[in-house]
């Protein structure tokens, strides 16, 4: 089912949740709402819902209006952010409460086989008679996923699937729940503060801030081409670099990067850790290492400026650096945006 | 598979326990609490427990059995004390009931809406616990007398309430109405909105959600309430006898049977009256925990 936002807004008393957001999200789509808190992304998750309603503008599901369209009768599966099981039904009862309590009637027999079906599909054959309190923070969230499937919803919802999960079961249940996705097709729009998780999980992401979406697009063309120092920093750890554009060049100390289309004056160099170097000799910026950090995968190098700029880059596991060594930072490659 | 968990837990803490106990005389291994002042609060809590509540009980059941089994019997299945307990418990039992529903209606509408006035009706539910309860009593026979405000208008439809079993379950009412509302309160207020939202998304009616959601995450409280208030009713006394009129054999509640033997001087009498009420409310009391241990079973973790 294809969903449509055609301007969008959203007023808590006086506080603008939403700004004027339209989207498309095509069917069959994994899309991730992306942005920090406050920015309006549970927001624009649950008036899809029909968990509140738009003050201005409409929401269409395929052709059909769905802005006034109360939450019941909207054929959408929401998995909350702690997952609302309810706890005084086992596992099998939770997943089949939708069937139980919809309009249409099912055979108790049909309703069991189905529920089978979804503790398979989300593979928890055998927890069925368990309540809530008697499983893992991961297996409820799979519990959660199957209970909101088993009303064949037309669009799921997911909001902050993974973020009360630690960091090794959110890595798995993100693969698995990609693999349902190929598996069943179904339109998906999910929030997350997460940079990491939207960009593993999603076809496309939308990132939002203070209430409207700044850039949306493929995890690579985001990446790629963040079009804003926002996106920039919000996508990953960004050092920031004083400098002058000249004539479509950056400069900063001896060091010039391509800015075609900024203007010319002040302005800030973005660079990724793994962007920036470290060698004994210039050109470069000079600095001096204030701190080296071992990680698993190679030693972050935390360094000070002559302008007292602090930059974080990465060097390999083999390289000899210290802290108080005296050097230059090198560039390869940095994004430039006007101050 | 919970059943088995947990049994296996028991017996190794029993297991563990023993290994515990001193070995050989020598190594005594002393078992370490996190939480300060474990026997202190413990041995005071429990002195007191004992001096004030299990002593007097216990002296009111030491008094009922030095009757002697026949006498006993005699006394509380005399026609005057039976007919007492059945409207004590008929009555408590309507005004329970009807707290049930009333008070969750009240604690529901407390909790979920907001409305001016909200916070004094609040304060007025706790009211019932600050009256003295003859004060209570009065007011209310003042009101469903003959001639009083709502007494006047019922007569004209023929329903008498003071002086008849009616009025027993209104004083009843009044005074036990805040224990299901305080119960129910909290735990409606803890109620994560995200469950009524979550049943909502799956196409769940507003009946269907309160009956299959709501209700039996509010049933211990509820439970709890119930044997409150139930408790309460039985042992009203203040509030009742004005209003209830006290013609023996059929608006004498039990309590005041056992205050007129008092003033007789027949403590034992008295105590074997008392003994009645006791075990009804001690079985009220152990049937309603029951049901409410049930009703938990789903926070018990595997």
């Amino acid at each position: 089912m294809k969903i449509r936002l055609e301007n969008v807004v959203k007023t808590f008393e006086t506080f603008r949740a939403v700004k004027d957001v339209s989207l498309d999200i095509e069917s069959g789509e994994l899309v991730a709402l992306l942005g920090p808190s406050g920015s309006g992304k549970t927001t624009i998750l649950r008036m899809v819902a029909g968990l509140e309603f738009a003050d201005g503008g409409h929401i269409y599901f395929g052709d059909q209006d769905a802005t006034d369209i109360p939450v019941r009768d909207r054929g959408v599966g929401f998995v909350f952010q702690h997952y609302a099981l309810f706890p005084h039904m086992t596992v099998a009862q939770n997943i089949a409460f939708g069937m139980k309590v919809s309009k249409v009637k099912r055979e108790k027999a049909a309703i069991d086989i189905r529920v089978t079906e979804l503790l398979r599909l989300v593979r928890l054959e055998g927890l069925g008679d368990r309540f809530p309190a008697q499983i893992s923070g991961g297996q409820r969230q799979r519990v959660a996923l199957a209970r909101a499937l088993a009303v064949d919803p037309k669009v799921l919802l997911l909001d902050e699937p993974f973020g009360a999960l630690d960091a090794n079961v959110r890595r798995d249940l993100r693969r698995w729940l990609r693999e349902i996705h190929s598996e069943l097709g179904i339109t998906t729009l999910f929030v997350t503060h997460d940079q990491e998780e939207a960009l593993d999980l999603a076809d496309r992401v939308v990132i939002l801030k203070d209430g409207q979406i700044i850039q949306q697009g493929t995890p690579e063309a985001v990446c790629r081409d963040p079009q804003s120092a926002f996106v920039m920093k919000f996508l990953g750890d960004a050092n920031v670099i004083a400098a002058d554009v000249r004539d479509g060049r950056a400069y900063a100390g001896d060091v010039s990067v391509e800015a075609t289309g900024v203007t010319d004056g002040k302005a800030e160099l973005y660079a990724r850790p793994s962007d920036l170097d470290w060698s004994a000799e210039g050109p470069g910026i000079a600095a001096t290492i204030s701190r080296v950090l071992d990680r698993a995968d190679g030693r972050r190098v935390l360094a000070t400026t002559g302008a007292g700029e602090a930059l974080e880059f990465d060097v390999e596991p083999e390289r000899v650096v210290k802290a108080g060594e005296a050097g230059f930072v090198t560039l390869r490659r940095a994004k430039v945006f006007a101050v | 598979m919970t059943k088995g968990g947990g049994g296996s837990v028991i017996l190794h803490r029993r297991i563990s326990f023993r290994r515990l106990l001193p070995i050989k005389g020598t190594d005594r291994v002393r078992r370490r609490n996190v939480l300060p002042g474990l026997p202190l609060s413990l041995g005071v809590t429990l002195f007191y427990v004992g001096l004030i509540v299990v002593l007097p009980l216990a002296a009111l059941v030491f008094k009922a059995a030095s009757l002697g089994p026949e006498d006993y019997w005699r006394i509380v299945s005399s026609p005057r004390a039976v007919a007492s307990y059945r409207v004590t418990v008929l009555s408590a039992l309507g005004a329970t009931v009807f707290n049930l529903f009333f008070g969750l209606s009240l604690a529901w509408v407390i909790t979920r809406y907001r409305f001016p006035g909200r916070r004094i009706v609040d304060a007025v539910v706790d009211l019932p616990f600050a009256l003295p309860t003859a004060v209570a009593g009065i007011a209310l026979t003042a009101l469903f007398a003959n001639n009083g405000w709502f007494g006047s208008v019922l007569e004209s439809y023929g329903i008498k309430v003071a002086y008849t079993p009616l009025g027993i379950m209104i004083a009843m009412c009044f005074t036990s109405l805040p224990f299901i509302v305080r119960t129910v309160q909290p735990v409606l207020e803890d109620l994560d909105p995200a469950l009524e939202e979550a049943a909502q998304s799956l196409g769940g009616s507003d009946w269907a959600i309160f009956t299959k959601v709501i209700l039996p995450l509010l049933a211990p409280a509820l439970l709890a309430g119930v044997s409150l208030s139930f408790a309460r009713c039985l042992g009203e006394f203040g509030a009742i006898i004005f209003i209830a009129g006290n013609l023996p054999m059929s608006t004498e509640i039990t309590a005041l049977l056992i205050f007129i033997r008092l003033e007789e001087y027949d403590y034992q009498a008295a105590a074997a009256i008392a003994s009645v009420l006791l075990l009804t409310a001690f079985l009220m009391l152990a049937v309603t925990n029951w049901l409410q241990a049930r009703a938990l079973r789903y926070t018990a973790r595997g």
